[in-house]
């Protein structure tokens, strides 16, 4: 027979076992409420701002001067800074990205492997702010030496510096997509007398290419969002140009600019903010979205 | 046998395999390098800087007074904030999807929803903590101002998606039969869960938690958009007090022209490169006693 006291414990465990699930429930869910709060705050105001700004000047304007007088809503220069300092970014991590993969996961024994991996997995955990010192107190001075009239702010040191932060990313998931094809693969083509680049190059690198590629699209989207460094060492100055020498502005750091001052809640300069934190939101959230439709959609199967 | 032409071409073919070798070693120690070259350049940098008053004077217009203490007394505010909620948070939907979640459509948008999350730039966490917690929606009641907590919650949602992420992956780890043998003396779901799935993933949890901190705890942006003060010469007395933490110190001493104030700030990057490796270590030291375990 169950006594007094047991049927309540069994009681008490009867509950917990039909609360908890639901608890548990409500856990999960914040990661999508997360999701709708995002979206919610920067709808709401960016609507409020849109109703100001026409949207067609802020996605054409080639004039961004929403602070001094006369004012402009162009974001197109904030764009241009972002993508040049992406690009610059992609140009230095892309090759030694994909290189290191390609030693990692094909030529380096196991030893290095061992010591390597760790070290790029600090490379990946240093803070931004620390890249954004590195590049104005250290890269910015060393390019100093080699483009003479190179100012203290320029787009190429914060570019050069985003793609170090990026390398280990390219890095780590290339070599995990690599890793994944079969080593029969290999084993094939070394009976048939290919040497290690071969194998490298004709095998794995293309039976790799959608994880490749999608690293490739998440680091691009990483440096797009990348804030500290670029706040740091590229300047606050929006402008149209591509030339990599000068000092810019990239999205993240005219918000920061934006915060860092005293602005009245409510007004235009603020509503910027939201408006190209949304513009910024909607880019990366698309490639995130792009980089996982490739690496599921090309993935080959073995 | 082979022809002299033959012989060529192989040699050829090794040459090209020998000079990438070269080139693929020369990429990887270029990345290994950029990280020595950084080290070693913030210590010269800012180890002259680390004297003991370093850690227990608040920031100061002079740089030979300037401390890092009320940043660091708002790091750890942090942490303690952060690690309690991150853990019942992450590992709570981390559980709920493992264990309880039936393969269909809801689960693979939350989990399709997570990945996206870990995604996003940080900066726009910001802005979401700006509008949800600083501003409280607008409604006075809820809005936190500039507040300890209102960073805390922040940087939570932040760092959510990972944990979730980590957490899932131990608890996938637990072996079935540990279930199975456990619901065969008679235990429901939830004592399942909580006494032998949890016990055996919990390793793998707190690696995963310590590394998500230790990203928390370098993490900049979302913080200059909360308005965390980059002035603070007092120490918070309660979570709804105004603050300031390590890299939001040292991103004020780096805008600053004077070279002083960038020995400072590489003096705080070392303060907060050794606690990150400190916690890096602990994490590595927890896996590799778990991985023995299993």
């Amino acid at each position: 027979m169950v006594q007094g006291r047991d049927i309540f414990k069994n009681k008490r465990v009867f509950i917990l076992d039909k609360i908890m699930p639901v608890l548990l429930f409500l856990c999960a869910t914040v990661s999508v409420l997360t999701t709708v709060g995002i979206i919610w705050t920067l709808l709401g105001e960016t609507i409020v701002f849109f109703k100001l700004i026409n949207p067609i000047e802020f996605f054409t304007g080639t004039k961004w001067a929403p602070l001094i007088e006369p004012k402009a809503f162009g974001v197109l220069p904030l764009i241009n800074g972002t993508l040049m300092i992406t690009f610059i970014a992609c140009l230095v991590a892309m090759p030694i990205g994909l290189a290191s993969a390609i030693y990692l996961s094909e030529y380096a024994p196991l030893r290095v492997r061992k010591i390597v991996k760790p070290i790029l997995e600090v490379l990946a955990g240093v803070p931004t702010i620390v890249y954004g010192y590195f590049a104005l107190t250290f890269v910015t001075p060393l390019l100093q030496t080699f483009i003479p009239g190179l100012g203290l702010f320029n787009a190429l040191s914060a570019g050069i510096v985003v793609g170090i932060m990026i390398i280990p990313m390219i890095s780590s998931l290339s070599e995990d997509a690599m890793m994944a094809v079969p080593k029969a693969l290999r084993d094939g083509a070394y009976a048939l007398g290919a040497t290690r680049l071969e194998v490298a190059l004709k095998i794995v690198v293309p039976a790799a290419l959608s994880g490749i590629i999608a690293s490739f699209v998440l680091a691009f989207s990483r440096a797009i969002g990348e804030t500290m460094a670029v706040t740091v060492a590229a300047g606050a100055t929006p402008k149209m140009t591509l030339n990599p020498m000068e000092s810019i502005q990239t999205m993240t750091a005219y918000i920061v600019q934006v915060s860092l001052g005293d602005t009245p809640h409510g007004s235009v300069e603020y509503g910027t903010i939201f408006a190209v934190g949304m513009t910024l939101f909607v880019i990366t959230f698309l490639l995130n979205i792009f980089a996982q439709y490739i690496s599921r959609r090309f993935r080959e199967e073995y | 046998m082979f022809n002299d032409s033959n012989k060529k071409q192989i040699e050829g073919r090794r040459r090209f395999d020998f000079y990438l070798h070269l080139l693929f070693v020369a990429a990887t120690s270029l990345a290994v390098l950029v990280l020595l070259v950084l080290i070693i350049d913030i210590v010269i940098q800012g180890a002259h800087m680390l004297k003991p008053h370093f850690f227990t004077n608040f920031p100061s217009r002079n740089p030979h007074e300037a401390g890092l203490l009320s940043a660091i007394v708002g790091t750890a505010y942090f942490v303690l904030i952060m690690a309690p909620l991150s853990f019942i948070l992450g590992v709570g939907a981390a559980i709920y999807l493992e264990e309880y979640a039936r393969k269909n459509k809801l689960r693979s948008f939350i989990q399709l929803n997570i990945s996206t999350l870990a995604g996003i730039p940080s900066i726009v966490y910001g802005i979401l903590g700006l509008a949800l917690f600083v501003r409280g929606l607008g409604i006075e009641q809820l809005a936190l101002g500039r507040s300890v907590l209102a960073g805390a919650l922040t940087m939570t949602l932040l760092v959510l998606p990972i944990i979730i992420v980590a957490a899932q992956e131990a608890i996938r780890a637990v072996p079935g039969t540990l279930r199975n043998a456990s619901f065969a003396l008679g235990a429901t779901k939830w004592q399942t869960v909580q006494r032998t799935v949890l016990p055996s993933a919990i390793p793998g949890i707190l690696t995963g938690i310590i590394l998500a901190l230790s990203r928390a705890i370098g993490e900049t942006a979302p913080l200059v958009m909360i308005g965390a003060l980059t002035f603070v010469n007092f120490l918070p007395n309660d979570v709804f007090d105004q603050f300031t933490v390590i890299p939001i110190q040292i991103f004020n001493w780096v805008s600053r022209p004077q070279q002083a104030f960038h020995d400072l700030a590489a003096a705080g990057i070392i303060v907060l490169l050794t606690l990150l490796i400190l916690m890096n270590i602990s994490a590595v030291l927890l896996r590799n006693k778990y991985q023995r375990k299993g």
